[in-house]
């Protein structure tokens, strides 16, 4: 088992390691010179000379990039080319918390209804109840996440203002109440997003798993109905959910553009792309490296998890 | 005497709702089940055997109901009951054993788990109370280490072993009524003898009540006092079992017993009577008696007017028009091989592509199409991800150094338990597996190992006829299209008129009339199906047909007609056979040879008939005498193989040591047995000398059991 760990998180290093290369070789091929993107059109060339000297861009880019390694390995992950020139880690790092919050919030919210309603619709099948979880969820993930956020915010504009929930956030302060507050909306919106999609895995996974013939043996077994549904059913028929779920946490911290944007969320997606926009070399690295890191890691653990859970692989 | 019976059915009719209307399943059923008694439910697959026996738990499918009729457990009503009632009846009184013991197991819970949530809710007791429970029911059911096994998954043990976990969970509750719904049907005959002793023990011991569901004529009579025999969702007749054996009084029992092959019909010129057409599906079902479009013996009386379940004497019951004329012994009731009378001219592809040669081989010259020279494979070995997940060393030797033969125009049996490796080896001959060592030889041209290695023209000479003919048949293709791609592809057939000659002749000879060319495969009965199979193996008229267990999902009726099916072929096509089966019976039926595999091994070889008397190896024997046997006067026999097989691969000794019955000591273990000639060819390999194996056998003598507990493999 350690074995299998430490060979999962070596491969990480090399995943980190190719992404990490692949990322600086784009910024290289993409036409147009940082320098001057950053510095405007006017800039002098001694201008130009002192940026690209300040920030070690002025070997090859071969040693550009193995500098960088070397440094970023050490922890020294360079600085910010705008914005005062402020040391990326620190910056990075924030955004990175914010965007975990946002990413728990919005699973705390999801699983549970996601895995109810889906477990309710396939115990129902066919019925109205499960034509509306299954037409409902299919509307929601079709509908773009600006379309679910604007309906949000609109929808509830009056209890928002009422509870004091502002739809556009400020800078977060730090206390826990302000989180939640902050929290809400837009955990709300990714909610919506992931919410169909599980509950649309897990009703398949119940409905497949309901036809086992194990099941018939726990009912005639004499056990009620909510222990065969929830004891037998759901405990096989959730192993395919998590695996959805580690997926989807990795798109959480690096991928909710738009639902940032939106609301105004200072969260790692949207510094992401504000960092390519800028070709903010190292800002853009490090940000890539967090979110393949956490991406992994969120596989890693969903497939221990799924071991645990599933005996037959745990046990050979 | 008036006791009062446990299980009271009476006029039970169940329905189905197809579409919107429903359809009438379950006829007029009505069966009385007394304490300690086992009641025996016979049936072929659709005659409703299976939802009868769950419709006697009460439980339906949810498209199902009760149309009329009543369901009592001692003397109480189940129809009455409400879901949460019935929940509490379910699991305490009234208890399932079913069918495939894995599929029924929850696969995420240990077993131990498993048996104690029955009793913890149906007696209130506390986690531990009823784990050690548990435990102690699996010590009942005979497993050593019953701890242990009862901290394993399901995964984790033997077919048996997961056999025996779910008959302690039924009687954990001590229940009032066992249903038992063809629970031995997955596993190997020598594991099926064994359990079946536990089931009449134990069911003796808690005088429960139990309905044994089966296809198995052979373990209904064996386990049974009374027997129902279904067929088309109605009772056909019902009767203490010693009197259906001895003297079966219905055409249907009649028909089923006479098409299962005896062990003892050895000569190879016989043909098994069939019981012709199928089943018909329950919307089909006409007005008179359900089975006289079948019967040989039907009146015009017997279309039109529905006979009445009539008891003779001393409660035996039959549902025939004509049952006293078949009593009284003035009405024979003859089942001939049906097949055997339509004689269409046969086809013979052999003289078209000139290779009559072939044909003309004079009987004497001991030739062969298939030598097979110390063939081994090993599966398994430490692939990466296994290392990288620390899992044990599993390579397992499935087939080691094995040789077979097959003589022209013979077929060759080839007989084990499931992990004997039979099926592996003709994997390897048909190059769906590689073999790692050995050389074999097809119509004296070296046939390579590898299948990619093998040239077209070899590979046409070997087919392969499977298990399940479903699996292998395209669903979106005619049977006309299928015949007609393999013919295109095995370049069978010269021109295209050629090939729809050969398509109708072939649809003849497997007795398939034309019009089955424009039918798709779920258009076709399971027989029907295996039937196709065989036409397409056939049809580049190879010159070795591999059949793996072609005739083991198929009802006995079915049976009979593709046994008889596999002899036509073979004497009209000029094949030769290997056939692998687990079932004596129907491999004595065809085989001139048979070979005997334990663990990857030859154990013995010989003819059919010398392999079938004494002397015999001695794991021969026991697979002989765990055979569930039809025939009145057979005495029941008493060879159990208790102990579960040892897959360790590292042995010296003798494979069965361990488990054989009639081991000598030490020398078994620790040394690999001679092969001894028994004259004829026929070789046994064992320790123990033939004339002793001769006296040791022929006195009949019980053996003891090896082990008295079963051991986890
Ligand atoms: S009633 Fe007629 S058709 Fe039915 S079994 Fe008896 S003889 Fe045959
Ligand atoms: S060699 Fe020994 S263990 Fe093997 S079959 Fe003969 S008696 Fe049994």
């Amino acid at each position: 088992m350690t074995g299998y760990i430490i060979r999962r998180v070596l491969l990480l290093g090399l995943t980190l390691l190719v992404t990490s290369a692949l990322v600086f070789a784009l910024t290289q091929i993409v036409p147009g010179d940082v320098a001057r993107l950053i510095l405007g059109r006017d800039a002098s060339p001694e201008q130009i000379a002192t940026f690209k000297a300040q920030f070690g861009l002025d070997v090859s880019p071969p040693q550009q990039y193995v500098n960088w390694l070397g440094r970023f390995i050490v922890g020294d992950w360079g600085r910010s080319f705008t914005g005062g020139n402020l040391p990326v880690r620190p910056l990075v790092l924030e955004r990175l918390g914010n965007s975990m919050r946002l990413a728990l919030m919005t699973l705390l919210l999801s699983v549970p209804l996601a895995v109810f309603l889906g477990m309710i619709a396939a115990l129902r099948e066919n019925t109205w109840i499960d034509g509306l979880v299954s037409i409902g969820s299919l509307a929601v993930v079709g509908l773009p996440e600006f379309v679910t956020a604007l309906v949000l915010i609109n929808g509830l504009a009056l209890g928002v203002r009422e509870l004091g929930l502002p739809s556009t956030s400020m800078v977060p302060n730090n206390t826990l109440e302000d989180w939640v507050r902050q929290l809400i909306l837009p955990a709300l919106t990714a909610t919506f997003v992931l919410l169909g999609y599980i509950a649309r895995l897990t009703r398949a996974g119940v409905l497949e798993e309901l036809k086992k013939p194990y099941v018939r043996m726990a009912t005639l077994k004499g056990l009620p109905r909510r222990v065969v549904i929830v004891k037998h059913v759901l405990r096989n028929a959730l192993l395919p959910t998590i695996t959805v779920i580690a997926i989807s946490f990795g798109w959480l911290i690096g991928g909710l553009v738009v639902i940032e944007t939106v609301f105004n969320y200072p969260g790692l997606g949207s510094l992401l792309v504000e960092a390519v926009k800028q070709k903010n070399l190292f800002l853009m690295q490090a940000i890539v490296m967090l979110v393949v890191t956490i991406y992994a890691l969120a596989n890693l653990a969903a497939d221990l998890l799924y071991g645990v859970l599933n005996p037959r692989i745990r046990l050979g | 005497m008036t006791k009062q019976p446990i299980l009271e059915a009476e006029h039970l009719c169940i329905d189905y709702r197809l579409g919107n209307q429903w359809v009438n399943a379950i006829r007029d059923v009505s069966l009385t089940i007394g304490a300690g008694e086992i009641h025996g439910l016979v049936g072929e697959s659709g005659s409703g055997k299976s939802t009868l026996a769950l419709a006697l738990m009460r439980y339906l499918a949810p498209n199902a109901r009760v149309s009329q009729g009543d369901i009592r457990l001692d003397g109480v009503s189940l129809l009455s009951k409400s879901r949460p009632e019935m929940e509490r009846i379910w699991g305490r009184d009234l208890c399932l054993v079913p069918q495939d013991p894995l599929a029924a197991l929850n696969p995420a819970y240990t077993v131990g788990e498993q048996i104690a949530e029955v009793t913890r809710q149906h007696q209130g007791l506390s986690k531990s109370e009823a784990w050690s429970g548990a435990v102690a029911m699996l010590e009942k059911v005979r497993i050593s280490d019953a701890k242990a096994v009862a901290q394993k998954y399901p995964h984790q043990l033997s077919g048996g072993m997961q056999q025996r976990v779910v008959i302690a969970m039924a009687l954990n509750t001590r229940p009032r009524l066992l249903i038992l719904d063809e629970p031995t049907t997955a596993l190997d005959v020598t594991t099926q003898a064994v359990i079946l002793d536990l089931f009449r023990e134990l069911l003796h011991e808690h005088q429960a009540a139990a309905l044994y569901v089966s296809h198995d004529l052979g373990v209904i009579r064996e386990m049974c006092q009374r027997m129902t025999v279904l067929y088309c969702g109605e009772v056909m007749a019902s009767a203490p079992v010693a009197g259906v054996y001895q003297r079966p009084i219905h055409p249907y029992t009649i028909g089923l017993l006479a098409s299962i092959p005896r062990v003892e019909i050895g000569a190879s010129n016989t043909r098994l009577p069939t019981i012709p057409g199928t089943a018909p599906s329950l919307a089909q079902r006409g007005q008179g008696c359900v089975f006289a479009p079948r019967c040989p013996v039907a009146l015009d009386r017997c279309y039109t007017e529905k006979p009445e379940l009539e008891t003779i004497i001393h409660e035996r019951m039959v549902k025939c028009h004509r049952w006293g004329e078949i009593d009284a012994r003035t009405l024979p009731v003859d089942y001939k091989d049906f097949l055997a009378e339509s004689k269409e001219p046969f086809f013979n592809a052999k003289r078209q592509s000139g290779t009559e040669a072939k044909q003309d081989v004079p009987e004497e010259t001991p030739e062969y199409v298939l030598k097979a020279q110390r063939v081994s494979k090993t599966f398994g070995g430490r692939s990466l991800l296994k290392r990288l997940l620390m899992q044990p060393d599993s390579r397992v030797q499935a087939v080691k150094d094995v040789s077979v033969n097959v003589r022209r125009y013979s077929t060759l049996g080839l007989v084990g338990e499931s992990g004997s490796g039979k099926t592996t080896l003709a994997r390897c001959i048909v190059g769906l597996e590689t073999a790692d060592e050995g050389r074999m030889t097809l119509l004296d041209a070296a046939l390579p190992p590898a299948l990619t290695d093998r040239p077209a023209a070899l590979k046409r000479e070997i087919q392969m006829v499977f298990q399940n003919p479903s699996d292998t048949l395209n669903p979106y293709q005619t049977i006309g299209q299928m015949l007609r791609r393999t013919l295109e592809r095995l370049g069978a057939a010269s021109s295209p008129g050629n090939v729809e000659k050969r398509i109708a002749e072939l649809l003849a000879a497997v007795r398939l009339s034309d019009d089955y060319v424009n039918r798709f495969p779920n258009e076709l009965s399971g027989g029907e199906k295996q039937r196709v199979a065989l036409a397409r193996a056939f049809a580049a008229s190879p010159a070795l047909v591999v059949a793996d267990e072609p005739t083991s999902a198929l009802d006995v009726s079915v049976q009979a007609v593709i046994l008889n099916l596999l002899k036509d072929l073979r004497a009209r096509e000029g094949a030769s056979y290997l056939f692998i089966s687990h079932d004596l019976r129907a491999v004595s039926y065809l085989a001139d040879w048979l070979i005997v595999m334990y663990q990857g091994q030859i154990m013995e070889e010989g003819t059919t008939e010398h392999v079938y008397s004494i002397p015999s190896h001695p794991y021969t024997e026991a697979l002989i005498s765990a055979i569930p046997s039809t025939d009145p006067l057979e005495q029941n026999k008493h060879i159990r193989l208790i102990a579960e097989p040892n897959q360790s691969t590292e042995r010296s000794g003798c494979p069965f040591a361990g488990r054989c019955p009639r081991q000598i000591g030490r020398i078994c273990e620790d040394e690999a047995p001679p092969w001894r000639e028994a004259g004829d060819d026929h070789r046994i390999r064992c320790h123990i000398p033939l004339d002793e194996l001769k006296k040791l056998q022929s006195n009949g003598t019980p053996v003891q059991a090896a082990l008295d507990k079963v051991v986890p493999a």
